[in-house]
C-alpha cells in the first residue's frame, strides 16, 4: 500500500469522522445527562439539513455576501434546538423519565416516525440542493485528488465544538451543575440544583448540536427523505463504541469509525457498512460499557 | 380440559379454524394482510418470549432477514421451490444463528442486549445490501412455491400458502405456549424478577436466556420465511433494516405479553392500521403509526392484552361479590 493511498484514507476518514462527531455528540450529551437514547436526534439532523437548505436557497437568491451562509446555519440550528427542546422534552419526555429505558427509546422512535412525516409534509419528496457555500470555499488537491475545502472545514468545526463543550463542562458553573446531575440526580436536586431546568437546557443543547450537524452538512449533500433514518443508527454506533454519555468517547468513536469506513471504501467497498457495525459489535462484546465510559459507582 | 388443551390452546385452535374458513372467502388484499400478520406476529411472539424475562431486542429483523433470505437463496441457487422444505431451512438457519449468538448475548442485559442485537442486525443489513450475489439493494425475487407434489397457480397458490402458513403458525404458537408453561418457561419471570435468587435455587439464568433466545430466533426465522413467500420478494430495506426491528417491538408492545395469541392480534391490528392509514392518508401514514405507538405507551403500557386481563379481573371480582349475597338469600 502506497503512502498516497494512506493519506487519502486518512483525510477521507477525518472528514467522515468529523461528520460523525457532529451528529453523535448531541446524542451522547443527552444520553449522559438524561440516560436516554434519543431516536428523534435523527429527525433533528434532517430538520437542520432541510431548514438550512431552504434558507440558503433564499439567501443565495437575495444575493447577499456568501459568508453570511455560515451565520444562517448557526441561527437555524439554534432555532431548531430551542423549538425541539421545548416540544420533545417538555411535551413528551418529561412524562416518561420514570419509565423503563426501553420504553423511552420506543417513545422517541414513535416521535421519530411522526417527525419523518412532518418533514415530508413541509418539504415534500423532492431533493433540495444548496451548494453555494461548498462552491464558495473552493477545493484543495491532496495526493492529486481534489477535496472540497468545505468538507475539510468540518474537521475544524468539530474540533471547535469539542473544545467549547469541554470548556463548558469543566470550567463553567452550568457545566459543574450538569456533572453533579450526571453523578447523582437526587443528591444534586437536594443541593438546590433545578434538575428540570438542567434537563431542558441539556436537551436543547443536544438538539442544537444535532441540528447544527444537519445544517452544516446540508450544502455538501442532496437533502432528501431518508437521511434521518440513516444518520441515527450511525450515531448510535458511534455513541456505543465511545461509551454512552462520554464526549471524548464520541470523539474517539467517530475517529475509529471514520477511518475504518474510509479504509473500507478505498480498499474493499463491499465492506463499507459491514465494518462500522462490526466494530460496534466487537466493542460491545469486549467492553460493553464503551471505550471511554465514565466509571460508574455501584449504588447499593 | 386435558393437560394439553387449556383455554389458550382452545382459543388458538378455534382461531386456526376460523382463519382457514375465512381464507376461502376474503379478497386477495386481505389475505395478504392476514399472511403478513401471521409472519410479523410470529416475530413478535419471539420478542414476547424474551420480553417475559425483561429483555428487549432492537434487532430482531436479523432473524426475520435470515428466514426470508434463506428461502430466497434456496429458490434462486438450488431451484427447490417446495414450501415445507424452504420454511424448514429458514427456521433452522435463523435458529442456528440465534443459538450461536446466544452464547454471547446471554451475558448481556438491558440496553446492551438491545443494542448488541441492533449491531448484529445492521451487520446482516450491510452484507445483504452490498453483496451482488445476495441480490444487493434490489433484493431477490422468489419463484412461486410448490407444496410437495401440489403446484397450484395464481389465487389457488395463495390460498394454499395461507392454509400452510396458518397451520404452521398454530403449531409454533402451541409449542411456544407449552414451553412457557413448562418449568423452563416459568423461569422467565424468575429471571426478570431476581436473577441471583434463581441461581441460588440451582438453575443457571444464562442458560434459561440462551434457550429463550434460540426459540425467539427460530420463530423469527419462521416469520421471515412466510413473509418472503407472501411478498414474493426479499430485499434488505424491508427485511433487515433497523426500522423493521422497530416495527416488531411496536407490535410486541401493542400486543402485550399476557398471552401467546396476543402478538397475532396485535400484528393484525398493526397491519390494518398501516394499510388503512396508507390508503386513506398516504402522506401521513407514518405519523399515524407513530401517534398510535405513543398513545399505547402513554395509556395502555401493557398492551392490548391488558384489556383482557382487566376484564377477567373484573369478572372474578364480581363473582366474589355476588357469591356471599346468594348465600344470604338461601
Amino acid at each position: 500500500m502506497d503512502t498516497e493511498l494512506v493519506l487519502i484514507i486518512l483525510v477521507d476518514g477525518l472528514v467522515y469522522a468529523s461528520y460523525l462527531f457532529m451528529v453523535s455528540v448531541g446524542l451522547t450529551v443527552i444520553c449522559g445527562v438524561q440516560k436516554i437514547l434519543n431516536v428523534t436526534h435523527g429527525s433533528l439532523y434532517a430538520f437542520g439539513a432541510y431548514l438550512c437548505a431552504t434558507m440558503l436557497i433564499f439567501y443565495a437568491e437575495a444575493g447577499w455576501p456568501g459568508a453570511g451562509a455560515f451565520v444562517i446555519m448557526v441561527l437555524t440550528a439554534i432555532f431548531l434546538g430551542i423549538v425541539f427542546g421545548i416540544v420533545i422534552e417538555r411535551g413528551l419526555l418529561q412524562f416518561l423519565y420514570a419509565e423503563d429505558e426501553h420504553i423511552i427509546v420506543l417513545a422517541t422512535f414513535a416521535a421519530f416516525l411522526i417527525l419523518e412525516d412532518v418533514l415530508l409534509l413541509i418539504w415534500g419528496t423532492n431533493p433540495y440542493i444548496a451548494a453555494e457555500p461548498l462552491a464558495l470555499l473552493g477545493q484543495t488537491d491532496i495526493a492529486e485528488l481534489p477535496f472540497d475545502n468545505y468538507n475539510l472545514s468540518m474537521i475544524a468545526l468539530s474540533a471547535l465544538v469539542a473544545a467549547v463543550l469541554w470548556y463548558g463542562l469543566r470550567r463553567t458553573t452550568f457545566g459543574k451543575m450538569l456533572l453533579a446531575v450526571i453523578y447523582d440526580r437526587e443528591l444534586s436536586q437536594s443541593m438546590g440544583i433545578n434538575v428540570t431546568k438542567i434537563f431542558l437546557l441539556t436537551f436543547m443543547v443536544g438538539s442544537f448540536l444535532g441540528a447544527l450537524g444537519g445544517a452544516y452538512q446540508a450544502p455538501a449533500i442532496s437533502v432528501q427523505p431518508g437521511i434521518g433514518v440513516e444518520v441515527i443508527v450511525l450515531a448510535f454506533a458511534v455513541v456505543v463504541i465511545g461509551g454512552m454519555g462520554s464526549i471524548p468517547g464520541a470523539l474517539i468513536g467517530s475517529l475509529v469509525v471514520g477511518v475504518a469506513r474510509a479504509a473500507a471504501v478505498h480498499l474493499e467497498p463491499v465492506l463499507e457498512l459491514f465494518v462500522i457495525y462490526m466494530i460496534m459489535a466487537i466493542v460491545l462484546i469486549v467492553r460493553p460499557q464503551g471505550l471511554f465510559a465514565p466509571a460508574k459507582a455501584r449504588k447499593i | 380440559m386435558t393437560k394439553y388443551m387449556d383455554r389458550t390452546a382452545w382459543a388458538l385452535t378455534i382461531g386456526l379454524a376460523v382463519l382457514i374458513v375465512v381464507n376461502f372467502f376474503v379478497a386477495e388484499w386481505f389475505r395478504t394482510i392476514l399472511l403478513l400478520s401471521l409472519a410479523r406476529g410470529s416475530v413478535a411472539l419471539g420478542l414476547l418470549v424474551l420480553w417475559r424475562c425483561g429483555l428487549i431486542s432492537f434487532g430482531h429483523a436479523l432473524f426475520y432477514g435470515f428466514g426470508a433470505y434463506t428461502v430466497a437463496l434456496i429458490i434462486k441457487y438450488l431451484g427447490i421451490t417446495d414450501a415445507f422444505f424452504t420454511i424448514a431451512c429458514g427456521v433452522i438457519v435463523a435458529g442456528g444463528f440465534a443459538w450461536i449468538l446466544g452464547f454471547l448475548l446471554r451475558r448481556y442485559r438491558g440496553i446492551f442486549f438491545a443494542l448488541l442485537n441492533l449491531a448484529f442486525s445492521m451487520i446482516l443489513y450491510g452484507v445483504l445490501a452490498k453483496l451482488e450475489s445476495l441480490g444487493s439493494t434490489d433484493g431477490i425475487s422468489l419463484e412461486q412455491q410448490t407444496y410437495l407434489w401440489y403446484a397450484p397457480e395464481g389465487v389457488e397458490n395463495k390460498t394454499t400458502l395461507f392454509v400452510v402458513a396458518a397451520v404452521l403458525t398454530w403449531v409454533v404458537a402451541m409449542a411456544v405456549h407449552h414451553y412457557l408453561r413448562s418449568t423452563l418457561g416459568y423461569m422467565t419471570t424468575a429471571v426478570r424478577e431476581n436473577e441471583i435468587r434463581l441461581e441460588y435455587l440451582g438453575y443457571s439464568a444464562e442458560r434459561a436466556i440462551h434457550v429463550k433466545y434460540t426459540i425467539s430466533g427460530l420463530v423469527g426465522g419462521f416469520g421471515g420465511a412466510i413473509a418472503a413467500m407472501t411478498i414474493g420478494h426479499a430485499d434488505p430495506d424491508s427485511m433487515a433494516y433497523w426500522p423493521i426491528s422497530g416495527d416488531f417491538v411496536f407490535i410486541a408492545i401493542l400486543s402485550g405479553t399476557g398471552n401467546v395469541g396476543a402478538p397475532f392480534i396485535g400484528a393484525l391490528l398493526y397491519e390494518l392500521i398501516r394499510t388503512y392509514a396508507f390508503e386513506q392518508f398516504p402522506g401521513i401514514w407514518q405519523l399515524i403509526m407513530g401517534g398510535t405507538l405513543l398513545l399505547i405507551i402513554m395509556f395502555l403500557p401493557n398492551g392490548l392484552w391488558s384489556l383482557v386481563d382487566r376484564w377477567n379481573q373484573r369478572r372474578k371480582e364480581r363473582n366474589r361479590l355476588e357469591a356471599p349475597a346468594e348465600q344470604e338469600k338461601a
